[in-house]
C-alpha cells in the first residue's frame, strides 16, 4: 500500500507516520525486526533528522531533504514489476549472482541452482524462515540504532531488504551483486534494511549498487549489516549511480571476528547527495580491514564519507584510505575515526585522505581523527588537499602531451590508488574504464547504470 | 626491561610540582559570587571608565545566556562560578613609588618563581609585569620602553591613561560574546597586560608577564592585550604558576593579539600551573581563549606553546589570516601525567590571498592522562594560494594514558594547498636499546628521546625560556616510558 505524505516539521510527522502505520509495518515482518521498532522509535523521536548543528552530520544537513511531499510503500506489491527484467550486468567477464530491489522491497533474484549448498539468498521477510537461527541472533546487533537518528529511523521503519547466509567453509565464487532500483512516478522515501552473515571460513564478494530508474526526488535510507567470522573474507563494493535528485544515506557496519579480513569500498561516481556510513568493529585479534573510497563529485553534489574503525582487541590492523575529486560547484565531506581501544596493543592503522579541487567554488571539509588508549601502537593519518602538482604536469608537457590529456593522465593516476585495491578483477577493469572516460568527459554518467550500462532516465541532468 | 621502565616511570612522575608554596599576603577580596553588583563593583575597585563597564555588562548579560561547552574531549567537573572569588589582589599600600616598597613577601616570592623583579638584579634583560591573582604587581623597564615609544603597562594602567587605544582594540579579535569562558573574562577580567608597539619600532627586549595564583578559591581572570603597528615586532612571554591546593581553582584568560601591516609577534606561553597530586585531586582549570589577526599585510603572528601544567587545559591559540602574505604560525608541546587532562590545538582561518600557516603539535602523554589535539584549518573562497602544513604527532608513555587527534580541514578555494599529518606511537624499544648499548641509562635514553621528539618546538622559544622549558620536561617526564 502506498501512502503520500507531507512532511514539513520532520520527526512530528514521521512519528505520527509510523504510529498511524503500524500495523501495516508489522504484517508480514519478523519477529525480531518488530521487536526493535518501539525502542527504534523513541531515540529518533529524541534526536530527530539530524541539522548540521549535530557533531557528526557537520557538513552535511540533512534536515531539508527529508522534507516535502514524499510517498511511502508499506507493502510490497509494487516491487512486483517487470522493471528489473531490463536488468543484465553487462560488465564483461563478470558473471554475478543477481538479487533486485525495487524501491528498498526485495523483487527478484537469480534462480537458487547457481548458488553453492547451504547459501541463503532472500529477502529479509523471508529470512526469519530460512534461516531463523542466524537472524535472531545477528538482526540488528550492531547497527548504532542508539548513536545515529537515522540508523533508528531505519530500525523503526525498514521492513524488507536482502539476507545473505554463507555457512561454514563455503567459498562463494561468484560474487552477489544487490541492485536497489528507485523507481516511480513519485517522489518517493524507501528504506532498506540488509543482514549479511559470513560463517568461519567462508568467504563472499558483493556488491551493492544503487539506481533511480525515474526522474522523481528519491530519499534513501539503507543500512547494512555484516557479520564476518572467524578466518572469513568479506568484500563488498558500493557502486553508487544516482540522479542528481537522490538522498542517499547508506549505513554499512561490519562486526569481525578472529583472524577474519574485510573489504569495503564506497565508489561514488554519481548522485544527489550521498551519506556514506561506515563502521567497522573488530572484535577478536588477528583481524585485517580494508576500507577505502572513491568519490568524484560534479555539478551540486555532496558526497559525504563518514567512518569509524573500532579496535577494540589487541593485533589488528586497518588501512584506510578515501581520495576525492571534486568539479563544478560540488562538495564533499570525510570523516574518518580511527578508536583503538585500551587493551587493543600491537595495533597498526593508517588512515589516509586526500583530494583534489578543480574548480573555485567546490569544497571539502576533511576530518581524521585518531582516538588512542593504548600505548604499544602504530597509527598514523594524513589529510591532504591540492591541486594538480605543476612539476608532474611539466614532465608530461615538456613530453609533447598536451594540457588536457595531461590533466586526465594526472586525475587518473591519482584516483587509480583506489580502484587498484577492488578485489574483483573483472570489475577493476569496468570501474577503471568508466573512471578514466569520467575524468575525459567522454561519460555521459547521466544515462547508464555504470555497471551494468542500462538506460536510465535522461532526468539525471537536472 | 618493563618493570624497570615502570620504576623509572614512578620515580619521575612521583616528582613534586615545586612551585606550590603560598605566600602569605594580606589580600583585599570581595565576596564570592558572581551577579551584576560583582561585575559593577570591579570596575568601581578599578576607577573604570563608562565604557569599559558598559562592556563588561553587556559581556555578563551574554554570558548569562549561554552554557559551559561540552564538546571538548575532557571531563570537566561541573563549576560552580558563585562558588569563586572574582576579585583578590594584594593590599594596595599607598603610594606606591618605587621598587623598595613592594611587599618584601611578594618580591620573596618572586624570587622563588625566578623573576628578575628587581630591576637591579637584571642581567637577563627582560621586561616584566608580574600579575598576581587578579592584579598586575609590578611592571619592570618601562622607562626604558617608554623611549622607544613602547606601551608596556598593566591593562587597568592602559585603560586609565590610554583609552583610545584600549576602546578600538578590547574584544577586537575575541568579542565579549565569543565563547562562555571568554564571555566571563570580559565581564570579570581583572587585570593583565598591554603591549602597544609603534610604527617602526623592534622591540629591544623580550616582553614578559608572569601570572600567579595565589590567594584561595578565587579565579584568576586576566587579558592581554598586544597590539602591533606597521613595522614593528615584539617577542612576549608568558609564565603561570599556582600553589598546591585540594580544590580546583579557575583560571580563564584571553589574549588578543592584533598585528598590522608588516609586524610580527612572537608569542611564548611556559604553561605550569598546578596540575593536581597523583589522585588527580585539585589543580588549575585553565581555560582560556587566545587569538591573534594578522590585519596587516604581510605580518605574522607566531604561538609557542609548552603545556605541561593544570589539571584541565582548553586552549586554542589561533591566527586570523586577514592580510595578504600574512603568516601563522603555531609551536606546541603539551604533556599530560597523571590525571591530567588536555584539549589543545589551534585554529588558522586564512582570508587573505597567499596566507601560509604551519602547525607544529606535539603530545606527551603518561600516567593516566588524555592528551587531545584539536585545530582546524580553514581556507575561505577569496584566500587564494594559502598554504598549510600541519605535523600532530603524539608519544604515549604508558598504557593507561590516551592520545587522540581531532583535526579539522575546511577548503573551500581550489588553490590551497593543506597538508595534515599525525602520528600517534611509543618510545621504539629498538631506539632504547641502541642507546642502552651505547652506555646510556635508560632514564636517560628516554630522555633524550623525548627531548629530541620536542626539540623542533623548544626550538622557537627564547633562550632563557627554552632552558626553563627543558627543566620542565625533565621533571615531569624524563626517564618515562611504559
Amino acid at each position: 500500500m502506498n501512502v503520500a505524505c507531507r512532511i514539513v516539521d520532520l520527526q512530528e510527522e514521521y512519528i505520527k507516520l509510523f504510529n498511524d502505520q503500524l500495523p501495516l509495518i508489522q504484517s508480514g515482518s519478523p519477529e525480531k525486526m518488530n521487536s526493535l521498532r518501539e525502542e527504534a522509535i523513541k531515540i529518533f523521536e529524541e534526536k530527530g533528522i539530524p541539522s548540521n548543528k549535530v557533531e557528526a552530520y557537520k557538513y552535511t544537513n540533512l534536515q531539508p531533504y527529508f522534507k516535502g511531499s514524499l510517498n511511502l510503500a508499506f507493502t510490497n506489491e509494487a516491487a512486483h514489476t517487470d522493471v528489473t527484467q531490463h536488468f543484465h550486468c553487462e560488465v564483461p567477464q563478470l558473471n554475478t549472482y543477481n538479487v533486485f530491489l525495487v524501491n528498498g522491497w526485495f523483487s527478484a533474484k537469480d534462480s537458487d541452482t547457481n548458488l553453492p549448498d547451504g547459501v541463503v539468498v532472500c529477502s529479509m521477510r523471508e529470512a526469519a524462515e530460512k534461516a531463523p537461527e542466524a537472524f535472531e541472533k545477528h538482526y540488528g546487533e550492531i547497527a548504532p540504532t542508539k548513536e545515529d537518528s537515522l540508523v533508528a529511523m531505519n530500525t523503526a521503519f525498514a521492513q524488507d531488504g536482502a539476507f545473505i547466509y554463507v555457512p561454514k567453509g563455503v567459498v562463494l565464487e561468484k560474487p552477489i551483486q544487490v541492485v536497489n532500483i528507485m523507481t516511480g512516478d513519485e517522489d518517493r522515501l524507501a528504506f532498506q534494511r540488509n543482514l549479511i552473515i559470513v560463517e568461519e571460513n567462508a568467504q563472499l564478494k558483493m556488491m551493492l549498487c544503487d539506481h533511480t530508474m525515474s526522474a522523481q526526488r528519491f530519499v534513501v535510507n539503507t543500512v547494512t549489516e555484516v557479520f564476518a567470522n572467524q578466518n572469513s573474507v568479506f568484500d563488498v563494493y558500493n557502486v553508487q549511480n544516482q540522479h542528481n535528485l537522490t538522498t542517499q544515506v547508506q549505513g554499512l557496519y561490519v562486526h569481525q571476528k578472529k583472524h577474519s579480513n574485510i573489504l569495503t569500498n564506497n565508489l561514488t561516481l554519481h548522485s544527489g547527495i550521498a551519506r556514506n556510513n561506515v563502521g567497522v568493529i573488530m572484535d577478536d585479534e588477528q583481524c585485517e580491514s580494508h576500507v577505502y573510497g572513491l568519490y568524484l563529485t560534479d555539478k551540486n553534489q555532496h558526497v559525504d564519507n563518514f567512518t569509524s574503525i573500532n579496535h577494540d582487541k589487541p593485533n589488528c590492523q586497518s588501512f584506510e584510505l578515501f581520495k576525492g575529486v571534486m568539479d563544478d560547484s560540488s562538495t564533499a565531506a570525510f570523516t574518518g575515526k580511527v578508536f583503538v581501544a585500551k587493551d587493543a596493543q600491537k595495533t597498526n592503522a593508517y588512515q589516509s585522505n586526500n583530494n583534489l579541487l578543480l574548480t573555485q567554488n567546490a569544497k571539502i571539509n576533511s576530518k581524521p581523527q585518531l582516538e588512542i588508549y593504548a600505548d604499544d601502537v602504530k597509527c598514523s593519518h594524513g589529510a591532504t588537499v591540492g591541486q594538480l602538482d605543476d612539476e608532474a604536469m611539466f614532465y608530461l608537457r615538456a613530453r609533447g602531451i598536451n594540457q588536457d590529456e595531461s590533466r586526465v593522465l594526472l586525475m587518473f593516476a591519482f584516483a587509480y590508488e583506489v580502484i587498484e585495491k577492488i578485489r574483483v578483477e573483472p570489475l577493476k577493469e569496468q570501474i577503471r574504464g568508466l573512471v578514466e572516460k569520467r575524468f575525459r568527459g567522454e561519460f555521459d554518467k547521466c544515462d547508464s547504470c555504470v555497471v551494468c550500462g542500462q538506460p536510465g532516465s535522461n532526468a539525471s541532468c537536472l | 626491561m618493563a618493570e624497570d621502565q615502570n620504576k623509572i616511570l614512578d620515580e619521575v612522575t612521583g616528582g613534586e610540582y615545586k612551585y606550590g608554596f603560598y605566600t602569605d599576603i594580606d589580600m583585599d577580596t570581595i565576596p564570592k559570587g558572581l551577579n551584576e553588583e560583582v561585575v559593577r563593583m570591579i570596575s568601581a575597585i578599578k576607577k573604570e571608565p563608562e565604557f569599559m563597564l558598559e562592556f563588561r555588562l553587556k559581556a555578563f548579560r551574554h554570558w548569562q545566556t549561554m552554557t559551559a561547552p561540552n564538546w571538548a574531549h575532557l571531563n570537566i567537573p561541573e563549576i560552580d562560578f558563585q562558588d569563586i572569588i572574582y576579585y583578590a589582589a594584594p593590599k594596595k599600600k599607598p603610594e606606591l613609588e618605587s621598587m623598595d616598597e613592594v611587599d618584601p613577601e611578594l618580591r620573596a616570592t618572586f624570587d622563588k618563581l625566578g623573576i628578575p623583579l628587581d630591576e637591579q638584579k637584571i642581567l637577563s634583560g627582560v621586561a616584566v609585569d608580574a600579575v598576581i591573582d587578579s592584579v598586575s604587581v609590578k611592571t619592570t623597564f618601562k622607562e626604558t620602553l617608554a623611549e622607544k615609544g613602547i606601551i608596556f603597562c598593566s591593562i587597568s594602567e592602559a585603560i586609565q591613561e590610554f583609552p583610545d587605544l584600549i576602546k578600538k582594540y578590547l574584544g577586537s579579535v575575541v568579542p565579549h560574546g565569543d565563547n562562555f569562558f571568554a564571555a566571563l573574562n570580559s565581564a570579570v577580567f581583572t587585570d593583565g597586560s598591554f603591549v602597544y608597539i609603534p610604527k617602526g619600532v623592534r622591540c629591544p627586549m623580550e616582553l614578559s608577564t608572569y601570572f600567579r595564583i595565589n590567594a584561595m578559591n578565587t579565579g584568576q581572570f586576566e587579558r592581554t592585550l598586544i597590539v602591533a603597528d606597521d613595522d614593528s615586532y615584539v617577542s612576549y612571554l608568558e609564565g603561570c604558576t599556582a600553589p598546591q591546593r585540594d580544590e580546583n581553582q579557575l583560571h580563564a584568560a584571553i589574549v588578543e593579539i592584533v598585528t598590522h601591516d608588516r609586524a610580527e609577534v612572537k608569542y611564548s606561553t611556559v604553561q605550569n600551573w598546578y596540575p593536581g597530586d597523583k589522585e588527580g585531586k585539585g589543580g588549575i582549570y585553565n581555560f582560556v581563549t587566545k587569538r591573534a589577526i594578522c590585519k596587516g599585510d604581510y605580518s605574522k603572528v607566531s604561538w609557542t606553546q609548552v603545556e605541561t601544567g593544570s589539571a584541565i587545559t582548553w586552549k586554542y591559540p589561533s591566527c586570523i589570516l586577514q592580510g595578504h602574505h600574512s603568516v601563522g604560525e603555531f609551536y606546541s608541546v603539551a604533556v599530560t601525567n597523571n590525571y591530567q587532562q588536555a584539549d589543545t590545538g589551534t585554529k588558522m582561518i586564512h582570508l587573505g590571498k597567499n596566507t601560509r600557516s604551519l602547525i607544529v603539535s606535539k603530545g606527551v602523554s603518561a600516567g593516566k592522562s588524555q592528551n587531545s589535539y584539536r585545530g582546524l584549518v580553514k581556507v575561505s573562497k577569496r584566500a587564494e594560494n594559502a598554504r598549510n602544513f600541519s605535523q600532530c604527532d603524539s608519544l604515549l608513555l604508558g598504557d593507561k594514558c590516551g592520545a587522540h587527534t581531532f583535526p579539522y580541514l575546511e577548503i573551500a578555494n581550489n588553490t590551497a594547498k593543506v597538508e595534515h599529518e599525525a602520528t600517534t606511537s611509543k618510545i621504539g624499544e629498538d631506539q632504547i636499546f641502541y642507546c642502552n648499548q651505547r652506555g646510556l641509562s635508560t632514564e636517560d635514553a628516554v630522555g633524550l628521546i623525548v627531548n629530541g621528539y620536542v626539540k623542533e618546538v623548544i626550538n622557537q622559544l627564547p633562550m632563557e625560556f627554552a632552558v626553563e622549558a627543558q627543566k620542565l620536561l625533565q621533571i615531569s617526564l624524563e626517564g618515562s616510558v611504559g
